[in-house]
């Protein structure tokens, strides 16, 4: 698949002729595919459906209905267990913290891997193999097994317990796949678009800003939100480097729950809705980019 | 690497003229800070990781620490029952976690690939659980296991299974029960990637076989099969990294138990270093996996000729 990215950038131009013949040949294209039985999509994506949304109305279930009842349904419907992670169990706190550590990472991410990715899509350089390969290797570098290590670092640092070492930990491991994803959405803009801006007089970097960036947007919303979802899930490095309560993050306050002695299924029930809600929104927004992002980048590139 | 031979393949960028707006420095410039991250917090501990494997280093036990040579490995591959028993168990939970999520991903890409009607919808509800995190995940999955107000009640009420059955605290419905929980959350990761890839096969090719009276399974295993094979290699390889390397799931589900029953290699590494403070035998066991991971990696992608028809 990464092989195709040559024929790409090197045919910027493919993608029109088949637009043109596009009106032509709907009614062929459609009897291929119409020869598909109805049943054996709609069979198969039911049951995976079921699969798939039984978990979460499970987790709605227990959030929403009373505590001790065993009603298949919500209702009577009440708030009593939001209520109570949010303020004893601290969730608001974890809440805002989560917050700022994926809106960081997804800066941070979004900036360092956009400089990087167009260095290699757009420069030949003496190190560039050497800085690809590393990129690669880095995939294959367990963040969990290098706890220790990194403690040990923010620890000389001083920024145990500081939001800071979780943010820098979350970009570290997301630099790598983002800043290769990148420069592949780059190398698919013609170089040709930039020339002629800076023949216009544009020097290179305004040139980049209003050329290459607006075509970038799919992609960019793609590794961004990546980082952000990432960050936002993840719960090692906020195990490990927060040890202070009013420093955690979600994840780690849903551990919590999980790991008392006596589970409180409505309060871990609550917390895990006030977790997937914000993922939850930015997946239903970027659904669309994240499929085209990938084909345009990722899978082709 | 690929990545790397498909940049050499590049024509070259335009040459610049000297002394134009673009500095030689430029390009280094912009990598800059990403190296310097990369360096400072993922090739400075992996350094130290192997250092430390050649120590002893306990700092609850400091008058013990200082040069261990080759002692620590040793132990391992000798001395330690328990690294056999978790390095297997990292296996087992690999290839059946990988091995299904292909499985079930590819199925599903296939189907919400077809044009139909709530198409939109039902691909949004089907990928939702790639966003889950690995906690979350538990915490559901610990929901619908939990003895008294779980799934299991409801199945009793119907006749099926016991009151009170708890499948995480058995040590044979343990890892079913695991693997089910992971592959909820594991298949949508499969069926993006290879949907992505779909929607690039030339449908030329479809009408062509068509034409030439070939049937939808035909179809499927001379067009679509090929054509998925490098983002099937690429994506079975990081994902099997991927379910090696992460702990989330397990350390939050059943902790590794029950009587040790799902700990993973990572996951006996991670007690081994944070429970028990024993730094140098962790990071001696760091190494081992590391060198595991490559190996398979190497022989994978060998043996599936990542890659190899296209050039």
């Amino acid at each position: 698949m990464i092989t195709k990215d040559a024929e790409i950038s090197d045919a910027p131009v493919a993608p029109a002729p088949e637009a043109e013949e596009a009106p032509r040949r709907p009614d062929k294209r459609r009897r291929a595919w119409d020869e598909v039985p109805r049943w054996q999509i709609y069979l198969p994506l039911s049951i995976y459906l079921l699969f798939t949304l039984i978990p979460f109305y499970w987790i709605l279930l227990f959030a929403l209905r009373e505590p001790g009842s065993t009603s298949l349904v919500p209702w009577p419907i009440t708030f009593e267990h939001f209520e109570k992670v949010w303020t004893e169990r601290s969730f608001g706190t974890y809440f805002q913290n989560s917050v700022l550590v994926g809106v960081a990472t997804l800066f941070m991410t979004t900036i360092v891997a956009l400089a990087g990715g167009y260095a290699l899509a757009r420069f030949n350089f003496r190190i560039k193999r050497a800085f690809m390969l590393a990129l690669l290797c880095s995939q294959f570098v367990p963040g969990a097994l290098l706890l220790v290590p990194l403690f040990q670092i923010f620890a000389e640092l001083r920024m145990i317990n500081s939001l800071g070492s979780v943010i820098i930990a979350e970009t570290v491991f997301q630099l790598p796949l983002s800043m290769i994803l990148i420069s592949g959405f780059i190398r698919n803009v013609p170089y040709s678009l930039e020339e002629a801006a800076w023949v216009d007089g544009c020097n290179r970097f305004t040139g980049f800003r209003v050329v290459v960036l607006p075509l970038l947007r799919p992609g960019l919303i793609a590794v961004g939100s990546f980082a952000f979802v990432h960050s936002w899930n993840h719960f090692l490095f906020a195990l490990m480097f927060l040890s202070n309560q009013d420093k955690q993050t979600i994840p780690v306050g849903l551990n919590t729950l999980l790991s008392a002695d006596s589970v409180d299924l409505g309060a871990l029930a609550a917390g895990g809705i006030i977790a997937a809600v914000p993922v939850v929104i930015v997946f239903a927004f970027i659904q669309k980019w994240l499929i085209t992002g990938f084909s345009a980048g990722a899978v082709k590139g | 690497m690929a990545q790397a031979a498909a940049v050499a393949k590049q024509p070259a960028p335009p040459r610049r003229r000297r002394g134009s707006a673009t500095p030689r420095r430029l390009p280094y410039l912009l990598i800059a800070p990403a190296a310097l991250l990369m360096l400072g917090f993922i090739a400075y501990p992996v350094i130290s990781v192997f250092y430390y494997s050649l120590q002893h280093y306990n700092p609850t036990k400091p008058w013990r620490n200082g040069f261990a040579g080759f002692d620590n490995f040793v132990h391992a591959f000798t001395q330690d029952p328990q690294f056999w028993d978790t390095l297997v168990f990292s296996a087992k939970w690999v290839v059946v976690e990988v091995g299904l999520q292909l499985l079930f991903g590819l199925a599903l890409a296939l189907i919400v690939n077809q044009s139909f009607v709530g198409r939109a919808l039902s691909r949004a509800m089907v990928f939702s659980p790639w966003a889950v995190s690995g906690v979350l995940t538990s915490a559901i999955w610990v929901l619908l296991y939990n003895s008294q107000t779980g799934i299991t009640r409801y199945l009793a009420d119907l006749g099926i299974g016991e009151y009170g059955t708890s499948w995480l605290s058995d040590t044979s419905t343990v890892f079913p029960a695991a693997v089910v929980a992971d592959l909820w959350r594991g298949v949508p990761f499969f069926a993006i990637l290879i949907l992505a890839d779909l929607q690039s096969v030339s449908k030329d090719l479809y009408e062509a076989a068509e034409v030439d009276g070939a049937g939808r399974i035909r179809q499927f295993v001379h067009i679509t099969l090929p054509h998925l094979k490098d983002a099937i290699i690429l994506s079975t390889l990081l994902r099997a990294v991927w379910e090696f390397n992460n702990v989330d799931l397990l350390y939050t589900m059943t902790g590794g138990g029950p009587a040790g029953a799902t700990t993973t290699l990572p996951l006996y590494i991670a007690n081994t270093s944070v429970d028990a403070h024993n730094f140098g035998y962790a990071s001696a066991l760091t190494t081992v996996a590391f060198v595991i991971l490559l190996f398979c990696s190497i022989v994978y992608l060998r043996l599936s000729k990542f890659g190899g028809e296209d050039k």
